[in-house]
């Protein structure tokens, strides 16, 4: 018999169908009665004192309803990391990007509403504007913050084993330098959001979000407004990556001008100011120290970095802990020790972005360690085989790896590249190139400290017994969390997939952090479980008074009560289910008794039946200051190979092959799985080779569009062999872990080895654009001369 | 001032008062209600807008409404046909081609134009035909094979 009736499938999504139509709706598409339209005005300059704000004209405007700024705001600080409150809804004193917020204005359209920024007069006294780390941590550099004279939003030192010692017991040594861009999320859908403030003071604010919870809690903060009083409903979201995870300034600023105007306001983000709100990946300069024994074991890793966070904290605590816990594994290490350092400037802020914190460490490190292999004379593989860790390992920083195909993923693209026929027999300018890499599945804490459930979830049934309502606040971003939870309560209930109907996305259904760090499958997915298993408890429960039958001899699968001693006598109650029938659809056919009828006969029996679920991680590692940055209830984990082609005349790098076997436990929809797997590797490789937001010398953004920040195209991404690696996580609902995260650490320093493998130069500096190759081939060349 | 406008839209005929700085995208989203239409960055970048006018794929938002007056305009609205989907849209469903959703209306309008034109094409023309449909979720990959199973199942 098969183990599974829903889950390990290759079920098509639950919002397919309204995505191909056109149906699904996104929060720009949303409208309401007598509703308004908002507009932020942002500042020009990076850095400047503001000295007044006249709003007399735009007052004068015909078709005004409101204008906030500082002042009608309030100065409430909030941010992402309650240490590191410091953002307000708009600037008082001074402003610290291009793109801060200074006012907002609610009018009639959109047309009006814009204008009227525009007549909104701000005095401005400019200030020296810092746009690199190594200039804001200098002696004597103004402070962006004042609180932080220094710049320095965040510090992390952290040392397990002793590398110094490690050190001394390597054979080989060496230090190298890696610095990415920053990166932009890229989402194709701008944020937007409509906030509806009614007349019994209860709010709702329909948002473009990854995380409702944590704009719940803002909302509430920022504008002084009891929890209870605002309910934050998601639509259809088009993508998030990271930078949706936190409330914004048009979330905010809609909320408060609503209540004010009490009149529905909806506000959006142009495809500039989504570049301007940035959050996205954050510039790492990184500098690594590798120690290894003659035989290829690692002994010590020392890692220090800077990262330039712009103007404000957003998620970058987190960031600048993940950028040194992420190289723990995974291959065992003894000793490791890191220096980070997260720094203002006066840039958009950066935040959290796929692979959060790591990928950049991760590209640094793997392609070092291909260095390391080559100058040992082993091949790169056998190099990392020799070190890797597996299940039940524990890393020098207390992550545990209760499940880790590691080794798996990574003989499975050996095998399933012709690595072996390949590798070293490539011509010029073709070359193939290996990495590995792993990561959370869910953060093992809230962002803010607190004993709370990370997910919880309820489920209802109809009262005919037909229809499985879950209710879950967990976020569908595109990732599918919505087919996988329905997936999941179907199968621990015993119900088909079409049963389900998910309600999710939305406050008043529960708490659930939300859509980040990978985490929704394992934590929502746990709730949802339990919810599905309580809710069978009950129904079986009255079965087993009414048939007279213990418990433990019933079960309920694919719709159907199993009795597992043999059959029991049922009639008597389905002929008061059919008593019950009379008018509705569907009259019940099947000679076994269904689910349905069972679960009628629990409503007349109990009424309504519901059932709730809640999870939290339980106990784990790490007794050391940060060590909630990086543990997680389990480890998801991801092996590639690519492989390039480099014009050597040109530099010109096109990727021709990518394969890549990623470890998600169990895989609870195969193609869910293979989509995230292939959609990591696609933002990998647009990091790796072009994308860079570019800032002019006054801290304006030089290409604020999707034509000239370029991201992958259908032309740019290869297909990719897609390798699904089963391990059964422990600590997974039904075995299951992360995928969506774990499979872009790989790719970067994937291609950056294949790059190497084709030309014999070492890029250290991101994107790879053609020009860096070529001008590292000539000097290639000239050093030969 | 406004102009009068005439546009067929999914086969059904409309009679508007437009300014004249509305782009098509917006008369399609805001006055038609037919929000379908996504848009991504409106300036011509991402393809989310895209619709079919006169049989050929075209950015919407690039599109000023007066410029389209008299066109025939098929948005994703008007691809399937009734209750049934159109076989792109059938084929996206099946083979997971679409993770958000926000490229997808675009996505298909430049798969059903180019199977319109070309009912066999190779991989590399599918993909010649979406470069300029950005898409941030899928990898395209899913996308590309929904594309060949869609032509090959049209072909029956
Ligand atoms: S919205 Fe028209 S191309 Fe992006
Ligand atoms: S599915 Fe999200 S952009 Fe394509």
């Amino acid at each position: 018999m098969k183990q599974f009736s829903v889950i390990n499938t290759r079920l098509p999504r639950i919002d397919a169908h309204a995505k191909v139509t056109g149906d699904a709706q996104y929060a720009a598409d949303l409208s309401m009665p007598n509703m308004l339209y908002g507009a932020l005005l942002q500042s020009p300059f990076a850095h400047a004192k503001i000295l007044n704000i006249d709003i007399s004209k735009t007052k004068r405007l015909v078709g005004v309803k409101d204008i906030i700024t500082a002042k009608e705001a309030g100065l409430i600080k909030y941010g992402v990391s309650p240490a590191r409150y410091d953002e307000t809804l708009f600037c008082d004193k001074k402003v610290r990007y291009i793109g801060d917020e200074i006012a907002a204005v609610a009018a009639v359209d959109i047309e009006t509403a814009l204008e009227a920024v525009s007549l909104i007069k701000v005095d401005y006294e400019p200030l020296p504007v810092i746009l690199n780390v190594f200039d804001a941590i200098k002696e004597g550099a103004p402070a962006i913050h004042d609180d932080f004279p220094n710049n320095i939003c965040a510090e992390v030192h952290q040392e397990f084993g002793n590398v110094e010692e490690g050190f001394k017991q390597s054979d080989y040594i060496r230090t190298d330098k890696f610095v990415n861009k920053k990166q932009d999320g890229a989402f194709l859908e701008p944020q937007a959001c409509i906030a509806v403030y009614d007349l019994n003071e209860n709010l709702t604010l329909y948002t473009s979000t990854q995380s409702p919870h944590y704009v719940q809690r803002t909302v509430a903060m920022v504008l002084n407004i009891p929890i209870g009083k605002i309910r934050v409903v998601q639509p259809y979201v088009g993508g998030g990556f990271g930078p949706k995870a936190a409330a914004n300034s048009i979330e905010l600023s809609a909320c408060l001008l609503s209540k004010r105007t009490g009149r529905p306001v909806k506000m959006g983000f142009t495809r500039e100011q989504v570049f301007l709100h940035s959050r996205g990946r954050h510039q790492f300069y990184h500098e690594l120290t590798t120690g290894v024994k003659k035989d290829g074991t690692i002994v010590a890793l020392k890692n220090t970095c800077y990262l330039d966070g712009g103007a404000y904290a957003s998620f970058g605590i987190a960031t600048v802990y993940y950028a040194g816990s992420l190289l723990g594994g995974p291959y065992k290490l003894a000793n490791m020790k890191y220096d980070g350092y997260r720094v203002y400037t006066n840039k958009p802020a950066c935040g959290a972005q796929r692979g959060h914190g790591g990928v950049v460490a991760r590209a640094a490190w793997e392609q070092q360690l291909d260095i390391i292999a080559e100058e040992l004379g082993m091949d790169p593989i056998e190099f990392r085989l020799k070190n890797i860790m597996q299940r039940g390992d524990v890393t020098c920083n207390d992550l545990n790896m209760s499940s880790l195909g590691m080794r798996e993923s990574l003989e499975a693209v050996r095998d399933g590249s012709g690595w072996v026929r390949k590798k070293g027999k490539l011509p010029k300018g073709k070359g193939i190139g290996v990495a590995c890499g792993f990561f959370v599945s869910g953060a093992g804490y809230p962002i803010y400290r607190s004993e709370t459930f990370h997910s919880t979830a309820m489920i209802k049934l109809s009262e005919d017994g037909g229809t499985v309502d879950l209710f879950t606040a967990a976020a569908e971003i595109g990732q599918g969390s919505d087919t996988i939870l329905s997936m999941i309560a179907a199968e621990a209930l015993g119900v088909r997939f079409e049963d389900v109907k998910i309600h999710s996305g939305n406050t008043d259904f529960g708490v659930d952090l939300g859509a980040y760090s990978s985490r929704q499958t394992l934590m929502s997915g746990h709730a949802v479980k339990q919810a599905a298993e309580n809710v069978k408890q009950q129904v079986l429960e009255v079965l087993s008074k009414k048939l007279n039958t213990p418990l433990e001899d019933m079960d309920i699968k694919d719709g159907l009560i199993i009795f597992k001693k043999g059959p029991v006598d049922c009639s008597s109650l389905k002929a008061s289910y059919i008593k019950e029938h009379r008018g509705w659809a569907k009259f019940p056919t099947e000679s076994q008794l269904t689910f349905q009828e069972a679960a009628r006969i629990a409503y007349l029996e109990k009424g309504v039946i519901v059932g709730s679920g809640a999870y939290k991680p339980g106990e784990l590692g790490g007794k050391y200051k940060g060590a909630a940055v990086g543990t997680s209830p389990a480890y998801g984990c991801s092996a590639q190979i690519v492989e390039v082609t480099v014009d050597m005349e040109t530099g010109e790098v096109t990727v021709d092959n990518m394969t890549d076997a990623h470890d998600c436990g169990l895989a609870i929809n195969r193609m869910n799985v293979e989509g995230q797997m292939q959609g990591s590797l696609s933002m990998g490789l647009g990091e790796a080779l072009f994308e860079e937001v570019k800032f002019d010398k006054k801290g304006k953004i030089e290409n604020p569009t999707l034509g000239e920040y370029r991201i992958p195209t259908a032309l740019d991404m290869p297909n990719v062999n897609t390798i699904i690696i089963e391990s059964n996580e422990p600590n997974g609902p039904f075995g299951a872990k992360e995928v969506g995260e774990g499979a872009i650490m790989p790719t970067i320093p994937a291609i950056l080895n294949a790059i190497y493998d084709a030309t014999g130069v070492r890029i250290k500096e991101l994107p790879v654009t053609a020009e860096r190759i070529y001008h590292a081939l000539k000097e290639k060349e000239k050093g030969k001369e | 001032m406004k102009q009068i406008i005439i546009l067929t839209v999914n086969n059904k005929v409309y009679e508007i008062a437009v300014a004249p700085n509305r782009t098509l995208t917006q008369v399609l989203r805001e006055d038609l209600n037919l929000t379908g239409t996504k848009e991504g960055c409106g300036i011509g970048d991402c393809g989310a807008c895209a619709v079919i006018m006169d049989g050929r794929p075209v950015n919407s938002c690039l599109v000023l409404a007066v410029q389209a007056n008299g066109s025939d305009i098929t948005t994703i609205e008007g691809i399937a046909e009734r209750e049934k989907l159109h076989p792109v849209q059938q084929a996206f469903v099946e083979h997971g081609a679409i993770q958000c959703g926000f490229c997808t209306s675009g996505m298909i309008i430049s798969a059903k134009s180019l199977l319109d034109k070309k009912p066999k094409p190779s991989e590399l023309e599918i993909r010649e035909a979406i470069s300029g449909n950005l898409c941030r979720c899928t990898g395209y990959q899913k996308i590309v094979e929904a594309i060949m199973d869609a032509s090959q199942k049209m072909k029956k």
